[in-house]
């Protein structure tokens, strides 16, 4: 009775390519209206949170001091950020956030160069592979918060001439360190991934390693390294944040988070326009990789295998 | 006649592949394999499942080694064949590489031998023309059907323009119909280019209306079992049709089953 239903596709030419990237353009911008959408629902919830808990006793506090309205923080965003000062709260907040997206895309650079060097190497030679796989996965289970102070510890008598460490570096070097796991480990699966016809086939022509690389290998692995990818731009975010909040810098959303948090008896709605901003920089983040991710698998068929 | 070792394009001898040798898996996939093959000559290698076919294929191809045996692939070792490009290869699965077009997939033999941008561009046009994709040169191969996509894997073995040509079930996953055009499109390519071609398939009809030799293959061990010519003349729709072609099917499907009917037995002079 399904015999019919199996018709063969073989024949049958697919759609063309320029529908399929107008296609993509469509799905981000719905998928941009979604987020939209998630942003009210929260809002909503959180005043639905505030009404109930006027209503019955909540195991936690719903006070405006606790859980400001949201329209307190929108307003508390546009008061000056101290007493008299000419920037608001939302300025000081974006300064540090986009301050702190510089330090992440460092940290990001560092640890995709470093990912996909590692990643190619293992894959090169297999004996790498079996020696420094089982490094690359230990390395990430040292905790974050016990690695901060240590780096830091140890990058401030680091002073290379007249180029003295800063902890700024330290904040950068633990997002990289978060940032590199999940993409050699998808690189290298990448790396893998081309089939062993393929493989034959570039032996066929007496193709060189490193030409393999190039014109087989790195391009079959984009499916599994742009996934990897936005794993790593969120570590390198993540790594940034609670980097900065550990070991204290100045500058980013973490310390403002950090400070802001202190004078949440006075202004309650300061800190949480910090942590929005502390989200901004993780959407911003996350747009930048999808536009990557747009122009790395332009020439690719939507469907990929990760 | 006189025939030096150049005038051949492929002239093995005593070739032998044992995979997992010593181990409790040991496969003999190639035991004592002579084969010799003409300049312009249309071998097929056919035999059931498993008996080595691919793996003969390989073995001259230079992308797994002889356990055994000498091997001279145009002239020279298949290691020095490969090297210089001296055949094209072509599998079941076309292995076109999505992210380029259907174009730069045939190039890309000719951009790994360092040929300049336009050069390129003439040859692969010249060469899509030759199967009839010229508009699709800008296409991507997942907008391709399957017979396309076989056809630009074609194409792109014959790039460099290699003297001879490896083909491994290349029509294997097509439906009948499409494998018969597809088997004629190979025909007139090889009238235009006169390439030597080795052809391994499961179609005895396919075998012997491509070839001019139909070389049988038995396995465990993988050897060769018979030799069958195929005298067919031309190639036409009436081919297939025709008395001769039966009788040919028939000696190779006897050939296969093992049946002593055949007169190439003595001269292979196996089992
Ligand atoms: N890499 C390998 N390692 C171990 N055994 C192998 C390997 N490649 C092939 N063999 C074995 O060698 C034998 C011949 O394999 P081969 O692929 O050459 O057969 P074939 O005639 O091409 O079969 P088919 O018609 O199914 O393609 C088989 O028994 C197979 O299991
Ligand atoms: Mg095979």
């Amino acid at each position: 009775m399904t015999d019919h239903a199996a018709v063969p596709a073989a024949t049958a030419p697919r759609p063309r390519r320029q529908s399929t990237v107008s296609r993509r353009v469509r799905k981000g911008a719905v998928g941009a209206l979604w987020a939209l959408a998630g942003i009210l629902l929260v809002m909503l919830m959180w005043e639905l949170v505030k009404w109930v808990g006027t209503l019955v006793s909540l195991p936690f506090n719903t006070n405006d001091l606790s859980m400001p309205h949201v329209w307190t923080m929108f307003s508390g965003a546009w008061q000056p950020e101290v007493r008299g000062s000419d920037t608001t709260v939302l300025q000081a907040v974006l300064q540090s956030a986009a301050y702190s997206l510089l330090i992440a895309l460092g940290g990001f650079i560092i640890g995709v160069s470093v990912g996909l060097l590692l990643a190619i190497v293992m894959q090169r030679f297999a004996f790498l592979e079996r020696g420094l796989l089982p490094f690359v996965i230990a390395s990430q289970t040292v905790p974050l918060i016990a690695l901060a102070p240590l780096i830091t510890g140890i990058g401030n008598r680091i002073s290379i001439g007249p180029v003295q460490w800063s902890t700024t570096y330290s904040v950068m070097f633990i997002a990289a360190y978060l940032a590199f796991f999940p993409l050699s480990v998808g690189a290298l699966r990448g790396l893998h991934a081309p089939t062993a016809t393929s493989l034959e086939l570039m032996r066929s022509y007496a193709a060189t390693p490193r030409a393999t690389l190039f014109k087989l290998r790195f391009p079959a692995s984009l499916p599994y390294l742009v996934p990897a990818m936005k794993v790593s731009a969120a570590a390198a975010v993540v790594g940034t944040v609670v980097a900065e909040i550990s070991t204290g810098v100045r500058g980013g959303i973490g310390r403002l988070i950090l400070e802001y948090s202190r004078e949440a008896t006075s202004q309650p709605a300061k800190v949480y326009v910090a942590v929005f901003g502390a989200i901004v920089l993780g959407l911003v983040a996350a747009g930048l990789v999808t536009a990557l991710d747009l122009y790395l698998t332009r020439n690719l068929p939507k469907e990929s295998p990760a | 006649m006189t025939t030096t070792t150049s005038d051949l394009a492929v002239q093995a001898q005593g070739i032998w592949k044992v995979f997992n040798a010593g181990l409790a898996n040991e496969v003999t996939a190639l035991q004592d394999i002579d084969l010799v093959v003409g300049r312009g000559e249309f071998v097929s290698l056919i035999g059931p499942s498993g008996c080595g076919k691919s793996t003969l294929l390989r073995v001259i191809a230079d992308l797994t080694d002889a356990t055994q045996g000498s091997l001279q692939v145009a002239g020279m070792s298949a290691a020095q064949a490969r090297q210089e490009q001296r055949y094209g290869i072509a599998f079941q699965q076309a292995a076109l590489f999505d992210w380029r077009t259907v174009r730069r997939n045939v190039e890309l033999p000719l951009e790994l031998q360092g040929w300049d941008k336009g050069r390129r561009q003439a040859r692969a046009m010249e060469l899509l023309e030759m199967v009839q994709l010229a508009d699709f040169a800008d296409h991507r191969p997942w907008e391709l059907s399957g017979g396309m996509q076989q056809r630009v894997a074609i194409a792109r073995s014959l790039a460099v323009d290699p003297p001879l040509l490896l083909m491994d079930e290349p029509f294997g996953a097509l439906d009948e119909m499409t494998r018969e055009r597809m088997q004629n499109e190979l025909l007139r390519i090889r009238q235009e280019t006169g390439k030597s071609i080795i052809f391994v398939t499961h179609s005895i009809p396919e075998a012997v209306y491509l070839s001019d030799r139909v070389v049988v293959m038995s396995p465990r061990p993988g050897r060769i079992t018979d030799v069958i010519p195929v005298s067919l003349g031309e190639r036409d729709d009436d081919t297939r049709e025709a008395e001769s072609f039966f009788e040919s099917v028939t000696a190779v499907r006897e050939a296969l089953r093992g049946n002593p009917s055949s007169p190439a037995r003595a001269r292979v002079g196996e089992v």
